[in-house]
């Protein structure tokens, strides 16, 4: 099996992100043991497997939201797993966009200033955020939906807008957990082509946890996570 | 067919009898359809012409029949790369797939080893679709919705059975 785990100290920095045999535990749960990843910029890889593989703690370790109990990441040739905690949030502001499953809009902000809040908080002036905003919706097909809250908007249309405020700080990396598992096949695979045609417009990396096929068919690779540990799918196929 | 790679596979356990590698098939991999003595023997007559098996001495007083097959080193090498070599993620292959799980068990081969082959071909075949569909007309992109659910089917059937591989070849080896 070919196996795309990078190898310190060379390994990394030749990686836009990177984990090396990562260790998690919840408890008495082990959720990673070993878990070895690298993704290049621009490039899209679903992480697969079954539930309760580890996928979605490979992917908060990977995204600075978890820390390893051992092991590495690593994000643009630095170590990451050492960062404290304000600079992993500001790294994560910064450098990372994010598109989960659920309830990720803020009811009480309209569409428009769900998608600027990355900017706002990032310092930026509002009317420049708020504008910023108003261009992603209408990339997204959502032109005229602004002022409505999370509560007017379809399900597809409330995971456009969450793709838009992961996108809009034009992160170097997206993380996008299950983006699609609330919607039906017809609504998600708009959102997984809109969510690939701009990540790759924008040049930025797609780290996306999927259990679906249908997904994943949207990625560059694959890689399947398996008892908490990572396994390259892309193997060298035999020949008849 | 898979009949000439499951009865090298049979074979690859332990030298065996025409009329015990169709006991053999009908039980692990025929599920309701045997397999018939004519062929079974056709096909090991052409294994041993090409040199993959070779034939015992007819034991005495046994009938015509009677003589004890063993797989040579050309045929334990195309059984490997046949069990190494994915299916083509196509509709209706899942007798192939599923002759590939039981025999790796039945010859103590690594089974996960075929179904992450075999998941790694359907996914690729998955991502070829999906990219085909990008720029497709409506009916073309209905054509590849099709297949894309076929080969999802194939995918899905490729895990559950990898969650069952243990007691899959606990029930096989009873």
């Amino acid at each position: 099996m070919t196996d795309h785990s990078p190898t310190p100290p060379a390994g990394p920095a030749a990686h836009l992100l990177v984990a090396h045999d990562v260790y998690k535990s919840f408890g008495p749960t082990t959720a990673l043991c070993g878990a070895s990843f690298a993704i290049d910029a621009g490039e899209v890889v679903a992480i697969m497997g079954p539930s309760g593989s580890g996928k979605s703690t490979l992917l908060h370790c990977l995204a600075g939201i978890l820390r390893p109990d051992r092991g590495q990441t690593w994000f643009a040739g630095q170590r990451t797993d050492e960062l404290r905690d304000g600079a992993r949030t500001e790294l994560r502001r910064r450098a990372f966009g994010f598109v989960f499953q659920f309830g990720q809009l803020v009811p009480e902000l309209s569409a428009e200033e769900n998608v600027a809040l990355p900017l706002l908080l990032n310092g930026s002036k509002p009317a420049a955020a708020l504008q910023a905003a108003r261009e992603w919706l209408q990339r997204l097909g959502l032109e005229g939906m602004g002022q409505r809250r999370s509560g007017e908007l379809s399900g597809g249309q409330a995971q456009r807008v969450a793709l838009g405020r992961g996108l809009i700080t034009k992160p170097r990396v997206l993380f996008a957990d299950e983006p699609t598992g609330s919607l039906d096949s017809l609504t998600g695979e708009h959102v997984m082509q809109l969510l690939t045609d701009s990540a790759r417009a924008e040049g930025t990396a797609v780290v996306l946890v999927t259990h679906e096929p249908r997904v994943a068919g949207y990625a560059d690779r694959e890689v399947m996570v398996r008892d908490g540990r990572v396994s390259s799918t892309d193997l060298e196929l035999a020949t008849p | 067919m898979s009949v000439p790679f499951a009865l090298l596979g049979l074979l690859e356990r332990e030298p065996s009898y025409g009329y015990e590698l169709k006991q053999e098939y009908d039980s692990h991999l025929g599920r309701g359809r045997p397999v018939q003595f004519g062929q079974v023997y056709q096909t090991l007559g052409r294994l041993a012409r090409d040199g993959k098996v070779s034939v015992g001495v007819a034991e005495p007083g046994a009938g015509p029949n009677r003589k004890r097959y063993s797989i040579t080193s050309l045929g334990v090498g195309e059984f490997e790369r046949w069990l190494a070599t994915p299916v083509a993620p196509e509709p209706h292959l899942q007798t192939e797939l599923f002759m590939k799980v039981v025999l790796a068990i039945l010859v103590g081969r690594s089974a996960q080893k075929y179904l992450d082959l075999q998941r790694s071909a359907h996914l690729k075949r998955i991502r070829e679709l999906t990219a085909g569909k990008r720029s497709a007309s409506l009916i073309d992109r209905l054509l590849a919705d099709h297949a894309l659910f076929r080969v999802e089917a194939d995918l899905r059937w490729i895990d559950l059975t990898e969650a069952r591989l243990d007691t899959l070849a606990q029930e096989l080896h009873r």
